[in-house]
C-alpha cells in the first residue's frame, strides 16, 4: 500500500475518478482501464509509468479529452467532463491542454513560428510565438520547416506548440519515444523548464521507468489499474539523468 | 482461382470505390461523346452518300428563264458533263383548308417516260403519275403527313393562275429535298412548302412551257472541273435568261448537310479529348496518392518476390478496371444517345438514315482511346513506384519540401492565419495540379455555356429579324414585277392597314475573278415595313448611291466598302453594270445587296415596280384577306410572319433543350469529379495534419476549410478562365454553323447563361466537398498521437 499523499493539501486541478474504459474488439471486450482514480495537481510534474498495454495512454486520452470513459468521473477544476458532448470536448482542448506528440505532429507546410502561430491565434491568451520558442531555445530556428529540423528541434517546437497558449494542463505522449538518449534529455529538460518556469501542470507518460526520476510524483499502472501512486523523494534534473 | 494480387486490386479498388466512380463517369461521359457524335457523323455522312448515289443526284444546277428543249445538247457537249437533264420547275400555291395563307408548292417536271435520270424521286407510298393524266401528282411526303393526306387524296393548287384539283397518287421524298426549304426561305416548314412531281406534259401546258425548259440538272463525269464547267454552262444559258449555274456547295439543302456535318466533326475530336483529358489527370492525382501511401506494400511485393512488371500490370489493372467501367457504361450511354440524336435529324433531314444499333469500329475507337488515355495519365504515377528499390521502398519517403515564395513577403500575406497560410502553401507546392484542376473546372463550365449559349441569341435575333427588321405581317411574292401602283390596289383590300413593297432582282456579283450569284434588293428610301439592322442591333441605312452589301458576301468577292464591282443583271437586257460597295452590313439572314429602289430601277432601266409587298394587317381580317390575296393571279406566293416565326422556335427549342440538359449533366460530371478527387487524395495527404488540429481544438469546421479551401481555390480560379473559355468556345462553334451564307447566329451570351454556369458548377463543387466533409468526422485522433505517418 502506498504511503498516505501528502499532495492532498494541494488542488487537483484535473482528476480521474474510478475511471473505466472498455473497448470492444470483435467478438472480445478489452477492458483497458479498470476503476482507475488518478489526480493531477496543479504545478506538479506527474510522470505516467507503465508497460505497453497498461492503459497509460488511454487514461492520458481520457484526461486530454479526446476519449470518454465507459463509467466514472473525469473532473477538470470540479466540472465532469465525462460526460461532455463532442464540442465541449474541444473547446475544453483548445483553452486548456497542450499536447505533445510522440513523432512531433508539426504541420509540414509551416514554418516552426507558424505552427506556434496556429494554435496562438485560436487563444484567448496566448504566449507570443517567438516567447514560446525562446522557451525551446529555437529563435534561431524558427523560419524553418520541419523537413529542415532534426528530430529532437521538431519536438521542441511542438512543445512550444504546446505551451504557447498558456495552458493549464500539458500532456506528453512519449515525447522521446522517437528520439536518441541524448536529443531526448534535451527535451525532457525543455518539458521540466516548462513546467517550473510556467508552472503548467504537466503529465509524461512513458514507458522508460529512469525517466520517472525527473517528476514530482510518479504514477504506474499496470494492466489497467493503478499500481502505485508515489511521491519521488529524489527528483533529478534532467540532464542527470542516465538509462 | 483469384491471385492473391488480384483480390488486393479489387479490395484496394473496392475502398476507393467513390473515387474510382467519378472518374468512370468522366470515362463514360468521354466515350459516349465520341460514339454519339462519330455515330451521327458517319450515320449522316454514309446515309446522304448511299441516297444521293442511289437516286442519282446531280452536281450542277441551273435555273434559267426559258430554253428550247434542244438547248440541252449544247449542255452535253460541255467537257466534264456525263449528262443533263432538263426539267420545267414551277412555283404554285397550294390553298389547302386548314391553312392561313396558302402553302407553297414547286412542281418540278417528270420525264414523259421512265424515271428521272438525275434527282430522281424515292416513292414512299403509291406510285409515279402515269405519263398523260394531267392531274396526277406525286406531293412531297413530310406535307402530306403534316396534312393528313395520302394517296387519292385531292390537293388545291393554282398552277399559273388557275386553280387545279391535283390527285395526289404517291407520297415522295428526294435528295434535292434532304432539307426542304422553299426559295427565299429561312427555315423548313413540312406544313407550308411542298415540292410536287407532275409529268412534264402537264407541267408545261400549265405554264405553257412545252418544247421547253427552265431548270436543268447535271451530272459530271469523274474528275471533271467544276468551276470550268460552270462558266461555259453560264455562257450557254446567258442568252436565255439563265440565273447563274451553281454546284453541291451551294445547293441549299446539301449545303445545310454540309454544315451539320462540320459542326460534327469539330466537336467529335474536341469534346471526348477534354473528358478522357480530365479523367486522364484525375487518375494520376488519385493513383500518384495511392502508390504514394502504398510504398511500403510495393516494397513487400518486390522483396518477396515479384518483379517490376508485376507490380505495373498490377496497378495497370487497376487502372483498367476502372477505365472498362467507365467505357461499358460510355458505350452504352452513347449508343442511346447516338440513337437519339438520329431520332432527331429524321425530324429535320428528310433521308433513308443508315441506323446500326452500335457502330462497332467506333465503340472500340472510344474504348482504345480512353485506355491510352488512362495509361498516360497514370505512367508517371507508377513509374516511380516501380522503379524504386525494395530497400527504400520500405523507409517513409522523404518529407515533403516545403518552402516561402517571394510572394509571401506581401505585407497582406504576412497577416494572415495559419491556416490560411497551410492553404496558400499546399497550393504554391503544387502549382501544375492546381493549374490542371482549376483547367478541368473551366472545361466544365465553358462547357455549359456551350449547350446553353444557343439560346441566348435565339430571342434577340428572332426579335431583330422579325420584329425590327421585318415589320409587316404578310409579304406577297409576286410571280413578276408588277408597277408600284398595284401596291395602291392592295392597300385598299380588307384588313390592309399599310403597305409597303421592294423590288428584288436576281445578280452576279463579281470582283475581278471571283463572283456570287445573288439578289440586290431595291428599297424605298422610306420604307416602314422593312428596315435594316446588323446583328448588334443597330440600324443600318441604304446609302444615296450604290450598294450596301452583306458583310459575308463582301468577304466571298473579296471586296471592300469603296471597291467597284461588276453586277451581272439576269433580268432585263442581262447587262452589266458597275457599281461602288458604299458600305457592308453584318446582317443575320441571307447574303444580299442593298440599294435605293430608285437607283435599282435606273440599273434596270425600268420604270418603278415591285415583286413583293409587304403587308401590315388587321387581324380579325386576316382570313378574309388571305381569300383576296389567293385570288390574285400574278401572286406566287404569301408568307405569314407570325407561322415563320412559330415554326423557327419551334424547330430551334426541341433541339435546344435536349442539347442544354446533356452538356449540363456531362459538365456537372467533370466538375463533381475533379473537386470530389481532389479534396479525397487531399484528405488523404492531410488527415494526420487534420487530426491533429482537431486534437490541438481545432473544430471541425476549421479543419474543413483548411481542406476544402484548396479546392475552393481551385474552383474560383477555374470560374473565370471558364467564363473565358467558354465565351472562345462558342465563338469558334459559331464560326463553324450550318450554314454561314443562310443564317449567322450573333455572338451573344447573356448573363444569364453566364450565372447559371457558374452556378451548377457551384452546387457541383459544394456537393463533392459536402461528401468529403464528412469523412473528417472519422478522423482518428487518437491513432494520430501514435503514428509516424
Amino acid at each position: 500500500m502506498s504511503e498516505p499523499n501528502p499532495n492532498s493539501e494541494r488542488s487537483a486541478i484535473l482528476s480521474a475518478h474510478d475511471v473505466t474504459k472498455t473497448y470492444r474488439m470483435g467478438d472480445v471486450d478489452v477492458h483497458a482501464l479498470r476503476g482507475v482514480t488518478v489526480p493531477l495537481y496543479e504545478g506538479e510534474l506527474m510522470v505516467l509509468l507503465g508497460p505497453s498495454g497498461s492503459g497509460k495512454s488511454t487514461l492520458l486520452n481520457i484526461l486530454g479529452a479526446l476519449d470518454v470513459p465507459t463509467s466514472g468521473e473525469v473532473l477538470y477544476r470540479g466540472s465532469d467532463i465525462a460526460t461532455a458532448g463532442e464540442r465541449e470536448l474541444t473547446r475544453f482542448r483548445r483553452e486548456h491542454v497542450g499536447f505533445v506528440f510522440q513523432f512531433y505532429n508539426l504541420v509540414p507546410s509551416l514554418t516552426a513560428r507558424e505552427n506556434v502561430a496556429l494554435v496562438t491565434e485560436i487563444s484567448s491568451e496566448p504566449l507570443d510565438p517567438r516567447d514560446a520558442l525562446e522557451l525551446v531555445g529555437l529563435t534561431h530556428r524558427m523560419d524553418h520547416f520541419p523537413a529542415q529540423l532534426s528530430g529532437g528541434e521538431q519536438q521542441r517546437v511542438a512543445i512550444a506548440r504546446a505551451v504557447a497558449k498558456q495552458p493549464s494542463i500539458l500532456l506528453c505522449d512519449e515525447p522521446t519515444g522517437a528520439l536518441d538518449f541524448k536529443t531526448g534529455i534535451r527535451v525532457l529538460e525543455v518539458i521540466d523548464e516548462v513546467n517550473r518556469s510556467l508552472g503548467t501542470t504537466t503529465a509524461v507518460i512513458t514507458h522508460h521507468a529512469p525517466i520517472a526520476s525527473i517528476a514530482d510524483r510518479v504514477v504506474t499502472l499496470s494492466d489497467g489499474m493503478v499500481s502505485s501512486d508515489e511521491r519521488n523523494p529524489k527528483k533529478v534534473s534532467p540532464a542527470n539523468l542516465t538509462w | 482461382m483469384v491471385k492473391v494480387l488480384d483480390r488486393k486490386l479489387l479490395r484496394d479498388l473496392t475502398r476507393l470505390k467513390g473515387q474510382a466512380l467519378t472518374i468512370a463517369l468522366v470515362v463514360a461521359v468521354g466515350v459516349a461523346n465520341y460514339i454519339t457524335l462519330r455515330s451521327a457523323w458517319r450515320a449522316l455522312g454514309d446515309s446522304r452518300a448511299a441516297y444521293y448515289e442511289d437516286y442519282r443526284f446531280a452536281d450542277v444546277f441551273a435555273r434559267l428563264k426559258r430554253a428550247p428543249d434542244s438547248v440541252v445538247n449544247l449542255l452535253h457537249d460541255v467537257p466534264g458533263v456525263a449528262s443533263a437533264y432538263p426539267r420545267v420547275v414551277e412555283e404554285v400555291l397550294l390553298p389547302i383548308e386548314g391553312l392561313l395563307t396558302p402553302g407553297h408548292g414547286q412542281i418540278i417536271s417528270l420525264p414523259l417516260h421512265g424515271r428521272p435520270p438525275l434527282n430522281d424521286v424515292q416513292v414512299r407510298a403509291g406510285r409515279f403519275p402515269e405519263p398523260g393524266r394531267g392531274n396526277e401528282v406525286l406531293v412531297y411526303e413530310p406535307f402530306a403527313i403534316a396534312h393528313g393526306l395520302t394517296p387519292g387524296s385531292i390537293i388545291p393548287a393554282i398552277l399559273n393562275g388557275k386553280l387545279h384539283e391535283l390527285i395526289i397518287v404517291g407520297l415522295a421524298i428526294s435528295p434535292e429535298f434532304v432539307f426542304a426549304i422553299e426559295p427565299g426561305g429561312m427555315t423548313s416548314d413540312d406544313e407550308r412548302f411542298a415540292p410536287m412531281w407532275m409529268s412534264k406534259s402537264a407541267v408545261a401546258a400549265a405554264f405553257q412551257m412545252e418544247g421547253a425548259f427552265n431548270d436543268v440538272v447535271i451530272r459530271l463525269e469523274p474528275g471533271a472541273d467544276e468551276r470550268a464547267v460552270l462558266i461555259a454552262i453560264d455562257r450557254i444559258l446567258q442568252r436565255f435568261g439563265g440565273l447563274g449555274a451553281y454546284g453541291r456547295d451551294i445547293q441549299v439543302s446539301n449545303a445545310i448537310l454540309d454544315g451539320e456535318l462540320a459542326q460534327i466533326e469539330a466537336m467529335v475530336i474536341v469534346l471526348p479529348s477534354v473528358f478522357l483529358a480530365v479523367a486522364a489527370f484525375l487518375l494520376n492525382v488519385v493513383f500518384s496518392r495511392l502508390v504514394a501511401l502504398q510504398r511500403a506494400q510495393i516494397a513487400v511485393i518486390k522483396a518477396v518476390g515479384y518483379g517490376n512488371s508485376a507490380v505495373a500490370l498490377h496497378y495497370l489493372k487497376m487502372v483498367s478496371v476502372i477505365v472498362l467501367i467507365g467505357s461499358l457504361l460510355g458505350v452504352g450511354l452513347g449508343a442511346w444517345l447516338a440513337d437519339g440524336m438520329l431520332d432527331l435529324y429524321t425530324r429535320f433531314f428528310r433521308l433513308p438514315m443508315t441506323r446500326t444499333r452500335l457502330d462497332l469500329p467506333i465503340a472500340i475507337n472510344a474504348v482504345v482511346a480512353s485506355f491510352v488515355a488512362a495509361v498516360l495519365g497514370i505512367g508517371f504515377a507508377i513509374r516511380s513506384a516501380v522503379t524504386l528499390p525494395p530497400a527504400e521502398a520500405m523507409r517513409p519517403p522523404s518529407p515533403a519540401r516545403y518552402r516561402s515564395s517571394a510572394v509571401e513577403r506581401f505585407p497582406i500575406l504576412r497577416k494572415v492565419r495559419q491556416t490560411t497560410m497551410m492553404v496558400f502553401r499546399e497550393i504554391w507546392r503544387r502549382p501544375l495540379r492546381t493549374v490542371l484542376s482549376s483547367t478541368g473546372i473551366a472545361f466544365a463550365l465553358a462547357i455549359i455555356i456551350l449547350g446553353r449559349f444557343g439560346k441566348d441569341a435565339h430571342g434577340p435575333i428572332l426579335d431583330l429579324q422579325f420584329g425590327r427588321q421585318q415589320r409587316e405581317d404578310i409579304s406577297v411574292i409576286f410571280g413578276h414585277e408588277v408597277e408600284d401602283r398595284s401596291l395602291g390596289y392592295l392597300a385598299h383590300l380588307p384588313g390592309v392597314d399599310q403597305v409597303d413593297g421592294y423590288r428584288s432582282t436576281p445578280v452576279r456579283f463579281r470582283s475581278g475573278p471571283r463572283w456570287r450569284d445573288s439578289i440586290l434588293i431595291g428599297l424605298p428610301p422610306d420604307s416602314h415595313l422593312r428596315r435594316l439592322f446588323n446583328r448588334q442591333f443597330r440600324p443600318a441605312r441604304i446609302p444615296h448611291s450604290g450598294i450596301l452589301m452583306t458583310d459575308v458576301l463582301a468577304d466571298i468577292l473579296g471586296a471592300e466598302p469603296g471597291d467597284l464591282i461588276e453586277v451581272e443583271l439576269k433580268e432585263g437586257d442581262r447587262g452589266t453594270r458597275q457599281i461602288r460597295i458604299a458600305g457592308t452590313i453584318d446582317e443575320a439572314f441571307g447574303i444580299q445587296g442593298y440599294m435605293q429602289k430608285s437607283t435599282l430601277h435606273e440599273l434596270l432601266r425600268e420604270k418603278p415596280t415591285v415583286n413583293t409587298a409587304l403587308l401590315r394587317v388587321d387581324p380579325a381580317r386576316e382570313v378574309e384577306l388571305h381569300q383576296r390575296l389567293t385570288d390574285i393571279p400574278t401572286v406566287q406566293s404569301i408568307h405569314r410572319k407570325r407561322t415563320l416565326l412559330e415554326r423557327f422556335e419551334e424547330q430551334t427549342s426541341q433541339t435546344m433543350y435536349v442539347i442544354t440538359l446533356i452538356l449540363t449533366l456531362f459538365a456537372t460530371a467533370i466538375a463533381v469529379a475533379v473537386v470530389y478527387n481532389n479534396a479525397r487524395v487531399s484528405l488523404s495527404v492531410r488527415s494526420r495534419d487534420l487530426a491533429t488540429l482537431r486534437v490541438l481544438g481545432f473544430t471541425r469546421a476549421e479543419i474543413s476549410a483548411i481542406l476544402l479551401g484548396e479546392q475552393a481555390v481551385q474552383v474560383f480560379l477555374g470560374i473565370p478562365f471558364g467564363l473565358l473559355l467558354g465565351t472562345w468556345a462558342a465563338k469558334a462553334l459559331l464560326e463553324l454553323q450550318a450554314d454561314p451564307e443562310q443564317f449567322r447566329m450573333p455572338m451573344l451570351i447573356s448573363s444569364r447563361t453566364y450565372a447559371f454556369a457558374v452556378v451548377v458548377i457551384l452546387a457541383a463543387a459544394v456537393l463533392s466537398a459536402l461528401l468529403v466533409r464528412r469523412r473528417l468526422d472519422t478522423l482518428d485522433l487518437i491513432g494520430v498521437l501514435k503514428t509516424r505517418e
